[in-house]
């Protein structure tokens, strides 16, 4: 298996209209995933057509879900709408809801993120690349891509991979995939300070997962959902883990592109959460080059 | 978006937060005018408006210690003024440069209350997101006019906090916990509830980041007032904030940075000598880790975002080179939303149109990198390629280095 997609799960895109949502709805639908649907409301009954697919557009996503089967959304909605789209997949009881959209206000979030509370739905995001469960066929095409990220650099196999950010996780991604090593899923939770999975989230379901045999969790400055996963990584977790924290340069209160990437406290900094990955038993990247050979270095594959 | 004391305090009154009467000028001929709207019955406090803490025990550049003064009289007030307008203020936050003081802003000085054990009485409270919960949180302390990371440090059990709950909101009984916590009883207790109330209405209302007070005080004739307040608000959520876009202060910010901003690109100045240009800002905040890593000294965090195009791509380069301190480039560019050759194209064109002469390190991976090495080769420039993030690194410091 894989965690939270796999190549049968039946994707919708929020937002397919819309320029950023159309060229990745184009991309996944050439890797070869199920895409069956999409939402812009008001452009309900017409047809996104690329490459000979034809994916319905419907005004709801509880609709879409309804006609479609889909069970899973992208959301690429621009940030002043982005809360509410993520509201609508709650009440439509979708199993997942990606939010790829940057810039939503932190309030909308803190509310749609309490609205969360005792819903089925999981949200990943918001700020996010999405997740990637890679196919079998060349170029891992016929697998699960869901958000931004490029298909073709990943491989099919056991390594399960959790990261903040979507340039990293590719960096990752690629560096296992050039040393023979494939994915499971790829997992990107997200730069925000209010997000809808954490990385402990993701590590508990890598554990959790029979292909999975081995993790890699990227994780940077600012907030202590790092330091959370390490600690229960040392308790909890059967698989090998290697880690890597983006920011030791970054200096002490400014904002380093990521909304949360902001050192506040000593606890927030680089140093501090390297020191606890190592304590965990966590096997350190000294650089991001250096993250699948970290991994590499504990397991053998 | 930060913004100054004066702005805040206008900000609270409209919420109906209470404060120490106070006027702000940017011209000394205004002082005078100014003064004359205050009751100098407990004299004046003298403030100058940064953004940037550590003002009281700050220097100016000319040598004048202090940003805020009391005053006892008018005239005092007037003198300290004087020195401070249009000076530079050094503090623990502003670095080695300082920050001119181009606002005044004048209030009625307090008549501080005493505490049992002759302490003053101050106070601490602060309204922010608390991460580990994705909930707003009060927090307060007994402890106030000094660094809350001070007490929460050596003395925790001073510090109370409140989580709001934001499906329902702030509640009248967690603004009595802030009260009771305090120690207020009576009179104090019921403006204390008042304070608390209106100012988290303020900090949900404005989309605030960080809502500051501290200290907080309790006035010998009994009056409970915000003396200083910092507020700082989500930069996400200005889209429907247009008052508060607008007391947003240029003065205030870097020119690269703002200039930055205007491309859409996401730029922080840093000290070293070697520049990067990176596309996502986890990349970008361990490029310059990794930059540091094999001896190099990184002088800025450029992210480019996802959707760089060209004209992007050449204003990077031009802010980048505004910065006196860089002697070489690095490029390091993993394309999943982007396009290898969009960015090639882009630095080809940067380093024609700005007469590049520094090392110039490029490393490009992801969507269309085929096309993109090959209009990099093709351009007849002097760029050199880097396999992967670890070889650029290593090659830009060494060119660096050797020059």
């Amino acid at each position: 298996m894989s965690i939270l997609v796999h190549e049968k799960t039946r994707l919708m895109v929020q937002g397919i209209t819309g320029d950023f949502g159309a060229r990745h709805a184009r991309l996944s639908l050439d890797y070869g995933t199920q895409l069956v649907a999409g939402v812009t409301p008001g452009k309900g009954g017409q047809v996104f057509e690329h490459n000979g697919f034809k994916v319905p557009i419907f005004n709801t996503v509880a609709e879409a879900a309804k006609q479609t089967g889909a069970t899973v959304s992208a959301i690429f909605v621009p940030p002043p709408f982005a809360a509410d789209a993520i509201l609508e997949c709650f009440d439509a009881d979708l199993d997942l809801a990606v939010a790829i959209t940057e810039g939503i206000p932190v309030r909308d979030m803190v509310r749609a993120k309490r609205a969360m509370a005792g819903r089925r739905t999981r949200l990943i995001g918001p700020n996010c690349p999405g997740l990637v469960t890679p196919g079998r066929g060349d170029k891992s095409s016929g697998g699960c891509r869901i958000g931004i990220a490029p298909g073709y650099i990943h491989k099919r196999g056991n390594v399960g991979v959790v990261s903040r950010s979507g340039t990293l996780t590719y960096e990752a991604v690629w560096q296992l995939t050039c040393r023979g090593k494939g994915q499971s899923t790829c997992v990107g939770i997200g730069g925000d300070p209010v997000n809808g999975t954490s990385h402990l989230d993701v590590i508990k379901l890598f554990n959790d997962d029979p292909e999975t045999d081995a993790i890699i969790m990227i994780g940077e400055i600012g907030g202590n959902a790092e330091v959370e996963a390490a600690r229960w990584i040392k308790e909890h977790c059967k698989k090998p883990v290697a880690g890597f924290i983006a920011g030791a340069t970054a200096p002490a209160g400014r904002r380093m592109g990521h909304a949360g990437a902001v050192i506040g406290g000593a606890e927030d900094t680089a140093a501090a959460k390297i020191k606890i990955f190592e304590e965990c038993g966590i096997s350190v990247a000294a650089t991001p080059s250096d993250m699948a050979d970290a991994l590499l270095r504990i397991w053998k594959g | 978006m930060n913004i100054h004391e004066y702005q805040a305090k206008t900000l609270f009154e409209k919420f109906g937060v209470a404060v120490p009467k106070g006027a702000a000028v940017q011209t000394a001929k205004e002082f005078e005018g100014a003064l004359a709207q205050l009751d100098g019955t407990h004299g004046y406090m003298v403030k100058s408006q940064i953004h940037a803490g550590g003002r009281g025990k700050g220097t100016f550049t000319n040598g004048f210690k202090g940003g805020v003064k009391f005053s006892a009289t008018k005239e005092k007030a007037l003198e300290n003024a004087q020195a401070m307008l249009g000076n530079t203020l050094v503090t623990a936050q502003t670095g080695e440069a300082g920050r001119k003081v181009q606002t005044i802003y004048f209030t009625e000085a307090a008549n501080l209350g005493k505490r049992a054990d002759g302490r003053d009485d101050e106070y601490y409270l602060a309204i922010l997101l608390d991460r580990a919960t994705s909930c707003p949180v009060i927090v307060a302390s007994t402890e106030g006019g000094m660094e809350i990371e001070h007490v929460a440090h050596h003395t925790p059990e001073k510090i109370f906090k409140v989580q709001v709950d934001p499906a329902v909101g702030l509640q009248a009984f967690q603004a009595r916990q802030i009260a009771f916590s305090l120690g207020f009883t009576g009179e104090i207790f019921k403006q204390c509830v008042t304070l608390v109330t209106k100012l988290y209405q303020f900090y949900w209302d404005k989309d605030c980041a960080m809502v500051e007070v501290n200290p907080l005080l309790v006035t010998q004739e009994g009056k409970l007032l915000a003396l200083d307040a910092k507020v700082s608000f989500d930069d996400n959520a200005l889209f429907r904030h247009p008052d508060v876009v607008a007391l947003r202060d240029l003065n205030e910010e870097d020119a690269k940075e703002i200039e930055a901003s205007k491309f859409g690109l996401s730029y922080i100045a840093l000290d070293g000598n070697i520049a990067c240009l990176v596309n996502g800002a986890g990349l970008a905040m361990s490029t310059m880790d990794i930059i540091q890593h094999f001896g190099g000294s990184p002088a800025n965090f450029l992210d480019v975002g996802g959707g760089a195009t060209k004209d992007q791509v050449t204003a990077a380069f031009k802010i980048i080179l505004g910065d006196a301190n860089v002697k070489g480039i690095m490029v390091n560019i993993f394309g999943g939303i982007m396009d290898c050759n969009v960015i090639a194209l882009g630095i080809v064109e940067a380093v024609k149109e700005t007469g590049l002469k520094l090392p110039l390190v490029v490393r490009l991976e992801g969507n269309n990198v085929e096309a993109g090495k090959a209009t990099l080769a093709a351009s007849g420039l002097t760029i050199v390629s880097g396999d992967s993030m670890a070889d650029a690194a290593q090659k830009i410091v060494k060119l660096v280095n050797n020059n």
